[in-house]
C-alpha cells in the first residue's frame, strides 16, 4: 500500500484517480492539507488535490498522466519503427528489423484481408493502432504501486495522483474512439458524397419500391433512427471495450496488490496471484490492441462501402 | 473517470500519430519489404532457369559427345581404309620397282652378253685369220680377204 494511513477504500480510489489539471470556477471552496477552507476569487487553472476538485472542474481539465503516457508511449513507437525504417536494409533482415517488419507484415496481412479499397491511410493507422495501444495497454504489467510511488517519491506528495496506464481512462479510448469515428464519417462522405451519406442513413434497411412510396414516410425516420445508433454505437462500443477490459484488469491488480500489507502469507499469495494474472492478462491486452486494430479497419470498410452498388 | 478535454487530446495525438506513421515509417518499411520479396522472387526464379539451363546444356554435351565418337569412329575407319590402301599402293610400287631393276638387270645382263659375243667373234676371227695365215703359209692380205673373215666370224 502507498501509504500506512490509508483505508483500502482510499488506496484504491486514489489509485483511479488521473493526474488532473483543469479549472476551477470562481467561488469554489477549496480546502488545503492542514484543513483550511478558502474561496477562489476568480476561475482558475491548477492542479486537483482531490477527487472532488478534479470532478469539480468539469470538461475543462487534462489529465496530465493519460496524456503524458500516451504521448510518451506513441513517440517511443515512432522512434522505434521510424529507426527501423531508416536502417532497414533490403539484404537479409537482422534484430530489431526484422521484428519490425514481422508486426508490419501481420498487419499489412490484416489489414488487407478486411480492407479491399484502395487507401493508404488505413494499413499504418491499423499498425500505428495496434503498437500504441499495445504499448499504453502494456503498462498495466508494472507492478500498480511502483510507477505511483516513484512519482510520490520525486514529488514529495504523499497524495500525488499518477495513473500509468492511459487506457484505463475513458477519454483516451473514447478519444481513439472518437478518432476513428470522424474518420469514418470523412470517408463514408468522400466516397459517398453527403447525399450518399445521408441516404446511407435514411434509406436502408427498409425502403419501399416506388410503386408504394408512401410507405417510405413512416420507414425513413425508422431507418434513420436505427442507423444512427448503429452508427454512434461503433465508436462508443470500439472505446468502451478497450477501457473495459483495461479497467477491469487493472483494479484486479489493484485488489491483489492489497493482499500485500496484510500480512506475510497472504503477501505471498498475493505475489502468486499477480504473477498469474499478469501472464494472463499479456493475452488480454495484445487481444485488445488487436481487436480494436480489426474493428478499426472493418468501420473503414464499411464506411467504403458503398451500398448503392451492391443492389 | 470525468470526461474533459483529455479526449480531444488524446484525438489529435491519434491523428498526428496516424500522420506519422503514414508519412514516414510505413511507406519505407513497405518499400522495402516489398523489394526484397521482388528479390527472393527473381532469385527463385533465376535459379529455376539455371536449373533447366543446366539440364538443357547436359543434354547438349551429352549430343556432342556422342556426335565426336562417331565422327571419331568414321575418321579411324577411314585412316584404316586409307592405311591399307597406302600399303597396297606401296605394294604395287614395289612390285613395280622391283620388276623394273629386274629388266633393267635382264637388259644389261644381255648387253654383257652381247658385248662378249661381240669379242670373241672379233677374237676368234682373229685366231681363225692366224690358224689360216699358218695352214697357208702366207700371209694373207687381211684387208683382201677381211670380207671374208668377218663373214666368217659373223657366222661363229
Amino acid at each position: 500500500m502507498a501509504s500506512e494511513g490509508q483505508t483500502s477504500t482510499q488506496y484504491i480510489q486514489h489509485h483511479l484517480q488521473n493526474l488532473t489539471y483543469g479549472k476551477l470556477p470562481a467561488g469554489y471552496v477549496r480546502t488545503d492539507a492542514e484543513g483550511h477552507e478558502h474561496v477562489l476569487e476568480q476561475a482558475t487553472w491548477t492542479m486537483a488535490h482531490t477527487s472532488q476538485e478534479a470532478k469539480d472542474m468539469g470538461f475543462m481539465a487534462i489529465h496530465l498522466d493519460t496524456m503524458g503516457w500516451s504521448i510518451g508511449l506513441g513517440l517511443l513507437f515512432s522512434f522505434l519503427f521510424f529507426r527501423a525504417a531508416k536502417k532497414a536494409t533490403v539484404g537479409v533482415p537482422k534484430g530489431f528489423q526484422s521484428g519490425v517488419e514481422l508486426i508490419v507484415d501481420f498487419v499489412n496481412n490484416t489489414v488487407s484481408d478486411i480492407f479491399h479499397h484502395k487507401n493508404r491511410l488505413i494499413a499504418p493507422m491499423g499498425l500505428t493502432i495496434f503498437c500504441w495501444v499495445f504499448l499504453m495497454n502494456l503498462m498495466d504489467l508494472i507492478p500498480v504501486d511502483w510507477l505511483p510511488s516513484a512519482a510520490m517519491a520525486v514529488t514529495g506528495d504523499p497524495h500525488f495522483f499518477f495513473k500509468v496506464v492511459p487506457t484505463t481512462d475513458p477519454n483516451a479510448t473514447l478519444g481513439m474512439a472518437v478518432a476513428v469515428f470522424l474518420l469514418m464519417i470523412f470517408f463514408s462522405v468522400k466516397e459517398k458524397g453527403v447525399l450518399g451519406f445521408i441516404k446511407e442513413l435514411t434509406c436502408h434497411p427498409f425502403f419501399a419500391p416506388k410503386k408504394f412510396w408512401y410507405f417510405n414516410i413512416v420507414l425513413i425516420p425508422i431507418n434513420t433512427i436505427l442507423e444512427t445508433v448503429a452508427l454512434i454505437a461503433k465508436p462508443i462500443s470500439l472505446g468502451l471495450r478497450l477501457f473495459g477490459n483495461m479497467y477491469a484488469g487493472e483494479m484486479i491488480f489493484i485488489l491483489i496488490a492489497l493482499l500485500f500489507s496484510v500480512n506475510m502469507l497472504l503477501g505471498v499469495v498475493g505475489g502468486v496471484l499477480q504473477w498469474g494474472w499478469a501472464v494472463f492478462h499479456i493475452l488480454v491486452i495484445s487481444l485488445q490492441a488487436f481487436i480494436f486494430m480489426v474493428l478499426t479497419t472493418v468501420y473503414m470498410a464499411m464506411a467504403h462501402d458503398n451500398h448503392d452498388e451492391q443492389h | 473517470m470525468n470526461i474533459n478535454l483529455t479526449l480531444i487530446g488524446q484525438t489529435l495525438t491519434f491523428f498526428v500519430f496516424i500522420w506519422f506513421c503514414m508519412k514516414f515509417v510505413w511507406p519505407a518499411l513497405i518499400s522495402i519489404m516489398e523489394e526484397r520479396e521482388k528479390k527472393i522472387a527473381d532469385g527463385l526464379e533465376a535459379a529455376d532457369r539455371a536449373d533447366k539451363d543446366l539440364e538443357l546444356a547436359q543434354k547438349k554435351a551429352t549430343e556432342k559427345l556422342h556426335a565426336a565418337k562417331q565422327e571419331a569412329a568414321a575418321i579411324i575407319e577411314q585412316a584404316n581404309k586409307r592405311a591399307s590402301q597406302i600399303v597396297e599402293e606401296a605394294k604395287g610400287q614395289a612390285v613395280a620397282e622391283g620388276n623394273r631393276l629386274k629388266a633393267a638387270a635382264e637388259a644389261q645382263i644381255e648387253q654383257e652378253v652381247n658385248r662378249a659375243k661381240e669379242e670373241l667373234r672379233g677374237k676368234v676371227a682373229a685366231l681363225a685369220l692366224a690358224g689360216a695365215e699358218k695352214v697357208l703359209g702366207a700371209n694373207i692380205d687381211a684387208n683382201a680377204n677381211s670380207e671374208l673373215v668377218n663373214q666368217l666370224a659373223a657366222e661363229l
